[in-house]
């Protein structure tokens, strides 16, 4: 297959694009998607190509457009909702969290919601606490929506197709850390089904699960660790609902122990969540209980040097094998 | 520079039929053919009849919480009658009249009320969507649903209703903003009953009308009479052909008077004056509508009296298809969740449902 490097807001483009090409009922609406070409250019050149009936620029209102796309899902649509920053979903939570998850269920199976929210997640860099949301944990308490997280170019284009056909709402978590990260992307068409985790890094001394930008951290940790002995494999689970657990598990089963790196506050999270499912599937499989590496329970700090010392970043990931494999 | 005037604007106020019995016959022409007066008004008075059965239930133990329509009926009535049947009704609660004018059969409503969520399961050929109790959200819903029409490059409008409470809510204003900014064919539907619970209009909008906040939003706006069916039914027609030729939203301003209380949860008579409830009771638009019929020899007290036994045989035989539906079984909850459900929610129905054969067997034992 012939691929090419190109940028995840890349991915993320041509993944619209194809959809939007293959299926008319696709659109993209959201701030600035149109004629500024999005605020991180991911819609950059799709107003020229698709015209302003399929690119739409609304008013600077999530609650509004979030909730008309509900309208026009109903109606048989698939809107793409762009939220620039997932932090900006908060004054949309009645349409995303409490209409569109429950659309389907409260009208007897009569209206379904094929919308894809999706926009950046996660501390961007200097952001503020305000701008900084990680809504994973938060938002995938709640029954009915699917929520994928890519880590890399290849797997948000793949992840973001699947998305796009999907028949449910689905919440796409991007990163403006990845945005301009390069990675090499098949030239064909592919799409990557949702609930099938992949490994990144083969190893059988500790398991390490991550999702989305925090597995290039777990990246790192395991090649610092690699020459302490330490030989830890890396999955990362590229949705969070539905959640990979049989793969975590059969890899636990092999390595005993576990650390689940998790870029959202520790109080019932996602991390917490795998923590669980482990232990409920593999209690006499475990040499150690199942550690986990979160951001730490505080407003994401402003100042650049408390941020990285706020991210569940190397230094912890590698303190918490340590720990979990009794080498601390 | 002297000072100019900027913007002025004036807000119409239709009444066609008023609490007097005057009829303005140039705008009452032909408006609604006599034979389908007769048929709207006994349409509402069986809601009404509906409205003091389910209190009756609600009160009994069978039946959950119920908003009474009391009062309101003109208002999504007329609306439904001067729609197609291809527009959309995008309701909040209050609007049993309209629903059941487009075909929606009373035991839907009395089944959700009844507190179960297959009375919001509205055949897609009605063009209903589920009854919002949330406040305001339909109100985007409606928006996304009439521009998904015009994307299309289809003729449906959507009309979506709510109260003057919902006019405080941020969804109001960002439907209105997207409805007049994107050409959206909607038509907001606000029946300004006055009272928000407990809370008087007065504290929702400090403007004279609150037809007039749709002003600020670009659109045409127009107040008329709610008690007033030839007024509901000429606002929104009128409204329903700028949406349909323009794609241009409208506001109305229906007002109206809840006579009875929010829902069987609260009491009226505590927060609210019995002057200005007789008042109300005076603008009923039932009885105007019946004094019109009666001087056109429309109507009589043999007529009436026929009627009252069939709205009695009508809810009654509702009442009873509704109680007839058998309980949801407790599986059935993990239907409509996704269109293909995942894995964990497969085992978490089978785990259920082990749960529940064990359990029935014990029992049975």
């Amino acid at each position: 297959m012939a691929t090419r490097e190109i940028e995840f807001r890349d991915a993320l483009r041509e993944a619209m694009s194809e959809e939007m090409r293959r299926d008319v009922r696709v659109f993209l609406l959201g701030e600035e998607v149109a004629e500024y070409n999005g605020a991180y250019k991911v819609s950059k050149g799709m107003l020229d190509e698709f015209g302003p009936r399929r690119v739409i620029d609304t008013p600077i209102s999530e609650s509004g457009f979030a909730g008309m796309a509900i309208g026009a899902a109903m109606m048989g649509l698939r809107p793409i909702v762009e939220f620039m920053s997932w932090s900006f979903s908060l004054v949309a939570a009645d349409p995303i969290l409490n209409n569109a998850p429950k659309m389907l269920y409260m009208s007897g199976g009569q209206f379904g919601c094929p919308i894809v929210f999706r926009g950046n997640d996660g501390a961007g860099g200097q952001l503020g606490s305000t701008h900084s949301w990680c809504v994973e944990s938060l938002y995938s308490n709640v029954p009915g929506l699917k929520m994928a997280i890519p880590s890399d170019p290849h797997d948000a284009k793949g992840l973001l197709k699947t998305a796009i056909r999907d028949d449910d709402p689905v919440f796409f978590l991007e990163s403006e850390r990845m945005l301009g990260m390069k990675g090499p992307v098949p030239e064909e068409e592919y799409l990557i089904p949702f609930g099938q985790s992949i490994v990144r890094r083969r190893g059988a001394d500790v398991t390490l699960i991550s999702f989305g930008r925090p597995v290039h951290f777990c990246m790192e940790a395991a090649e610092a660790l690699a020459p302490e002995g330490i030989d830890c494999e890396v999955i990362d689970g590229r949705t969070i609902r539905p959640l990979d657990i049989e793969a975590f598990v059969r890899s636990v089963r092999r390595t005993n122990r576990c650390v689940v790196v998790d870029q959202s506050w520790p109080f019932a999270s996602v991390g917490s969540e795998v923590v669980a499912q482990v232990h409920e599937r593999c209690f006499d499989d475990l040499d150690n209980h199942v550690h986990r590496v979160h951001s730490d329970d505080v407003p994401t700090p402003y100042a650049s040097n408390l941020e990285q010392a706020y991210l569940p970043n190397v230094r912890k990931i590698c303190e918490a094998v340590r720990s979990a494999t009794y080498r601390a | 520079m002297p000072i100019t005037q900027a913007f002025q604007t004036i807000i119409d106020h239709i009444s066609i039929l008023d609490q007097n019995g005057r009829f303005d016959e140039k705008l009452g022409k032909d408006l609604i053919p006599d034979e389908d007066v007769v048929r709207l008004y006994e349409h509402m008075s069986i809601c009404r009849h509906l409205d003091e059965v389910a209190f009756k239930l609600q009160r009994s133990g069978r039946m959950g919480t119920y908003p009474q329509n009391m009062g309101q009926e003109a208002t999504s009535l007329g609306a439904a009658y001067a729609l197609r049947k291809s527009d959309w009704l995008v309701p909040c609660y209050r609007e049993n009249a309209g629903l059941f004018w487009r075909g929606l059969p009373m035991e839907y409503i009395l089944l959700h009320w009844m507190g179960d969520e297959r009375g919001n399961q509205i055949p897609r050929e009605l063009f209903i969507t589920p009854l919002a109790i949330p406040i305001g959200t339909q109100m985007l819903h409606a928006t996304g649903l009439a521009w998904a029409h015009k994307y299309r490059g289809e003729e449906n409008i959507a009309c979506t209703f709510f109260g003057d409470g919902a006019t405080s809510e941020g969804d109001f204003h960002e439907a209105m903003n997207f409805a007049a900014n994107l050409d959206i064919p909607v038509v907001f539907f606000c029946q300004n009953n006055f009272w928000a619970i407990s809370v008087p209009g007065k504290i929702q909008c400090s403007a004279p009308t609150v037809a007039q906040r749709g002003v600020a939003y670009g659109m045409e706006c127009i107040q008329c009479d709610g008690n007033d069916l030839f007024a509901c039914v000429y606002a929104t027609r009128q409204a329903a052909e700028r949406a349909r030729k323009d794609k241009r939203p409208t506001f109305i301003e229906a007002v109206t008077y809840r006579l009875g209380d929010h829902t069987t949860a609260d009491d009226a008579r505590r927060y609210r004056d019995q002057a200005e409830v007789d008042l109300w009771k005076q603008r009923d638009p039932l009885i105007r509508l019946r004094e019109w019929m009666k001087s056109r020899k429309l109507w009589n007290d043999t007529k009436e009296a026929a009627l009252a036994e069939r709205a009695e045989r009508d809810v009654a035989a509702a009442v009873k298809r509704a109680e007839e539906i058998a309980a949801p079984h407790s599986n059935d909850f993990f239907d409509h969740m996704f269109a293909e459900p995942p894995a964990d929610l497969v085992a978490q129905r089978d785990s259920l449902q082990t749960h529940s054969l064990a359990e029935r067997e014990r029992v049975e034992a």
